[in-house]
């Protein structure tokens, strides 16, 4: 009796944690941002890029405009690829970009605008890293669609064709 | 006089250096909490990538501007949701793994008694 009964609800426990520990192989242990819930944009102060002026974020962002903040380096080597996709975005008239330099040198950040070209309406320096976070964001390249001071859409790794595409057509 | 200004000296200094081992520890105990996101199985505070050494800056800020613990775990919660933090909350996703192993207990000890206690 005493055999029949306890294999039986030992199995069970077994086929559970086994059931657990399966479906948890199956988890991303990646960390996936979550790219289309509606955020409000964050208050901070920075500084300008050329003048490095303070200027703080409610002066830089309007209301009923269109932006497009891209976080950028020198030293990112995806950044390069997404630049001539970032030009491409700034001659469209809705659409102001604004750029956020991620802990960068000023002289290598001004050579590579040189080089590759100033997309930008306006730029920002982020020294630290710290407002990036404010932006939830991870890593650069990074660019978040704004509109009425709201994130509206978040893309994370460089631009590419497919993407310019999604952004026109969003802001049309 | 010499010694009365030793003795001012070490009042002085002795709260200011107990406050910033207290800033520290804290500083330290929350940035174990939070999850290194570009890292493989890193804490905040054991990675030196780019992006801890800028949550590091940030925790500091905030522990300045006088948040408490869970205010500063709410505030990376809001920015890049609950997988940051190691410590997760009971909620409808995590509700099997605080639930089970309370669960297990109970059935196990159900087991235990009745073929060991009942028997005799």
């Amino acid at each position: 009796m005493k055999n029949k009964i306890l294999p039986f609800p030992v199995i069970i426990i077994f086929g559970i944690i086994f059931f657990i520990f399966y479906k948890g192989l199956e988890d991303s242990k990646i960390y996936t941002p979550d790219v289309n819930t509606k955020k409000e944009i964050p208050v901070f102060n920075t500084k300008e890029f050329f003048s490095e002026k303070n200027v703080k974020s409610s002066s830089i962002f309007d209301l009923d405009k269109i932006y497009l903040l891209n976080i950028w380096s020198s030293w990112c080597i995806p950044c390069r690829q997404e630049h001539s996709f970032l030009l491409n975005l700034n001659s469209h008239n809705k659409l102001n970009v604004i750029g956020m330099n991620y802990k960068d040198n000023k002289k290598n950040a001004e050579n590579f605008l040189k080089e590759l070209g100033n997309p930008y309406k306006e730029i920002f320096i982020d020294f630290d890293g710290t407002i990036s976070i404010e932006w939830g964001a991870y890593g650069v390249p990074e660019t978040f669609l704004i509109y009425n001071n709201q994130i509206i859409k978040k893309y994370i790794g460089p631009l590419n064709q497919q993407l310019v595409d999604e952004i026109k057509l969003l802001i049309k | 006089m010499k010694v009365l200004k030793l003795i001012i000296i070490f009042i002085f200094f002795l709260p200011l250096s107990t406050l910033n081992a207290e800033e520290f520890d804290k500083r330290n105990k929350i940035t174990k909490n939070l999850r290194c996101l570009i890292c493989q199985g890193q804490s905040v505070y054991d990675s030196d990538s780019e992006f801890a050494n800028s949550l590091k800056i940030v925790v500091d800020k905030k522990l300045e501007e006088g948040l408490s613990e869970d205010q500063i775990y709410q505030y990376f919660k809001s920015k890049y949701g609950e997988w940051i933090l190691y410590d997760p909350g009971l909620n409808k996703n995590t509700y099997i793994l605080w639930l089970l192993p309370i669960l297990i207990f109970l059935i196990g000890g159900a087991i235990i008694y009745k073929s060991f206690i009942v028997k005799k």
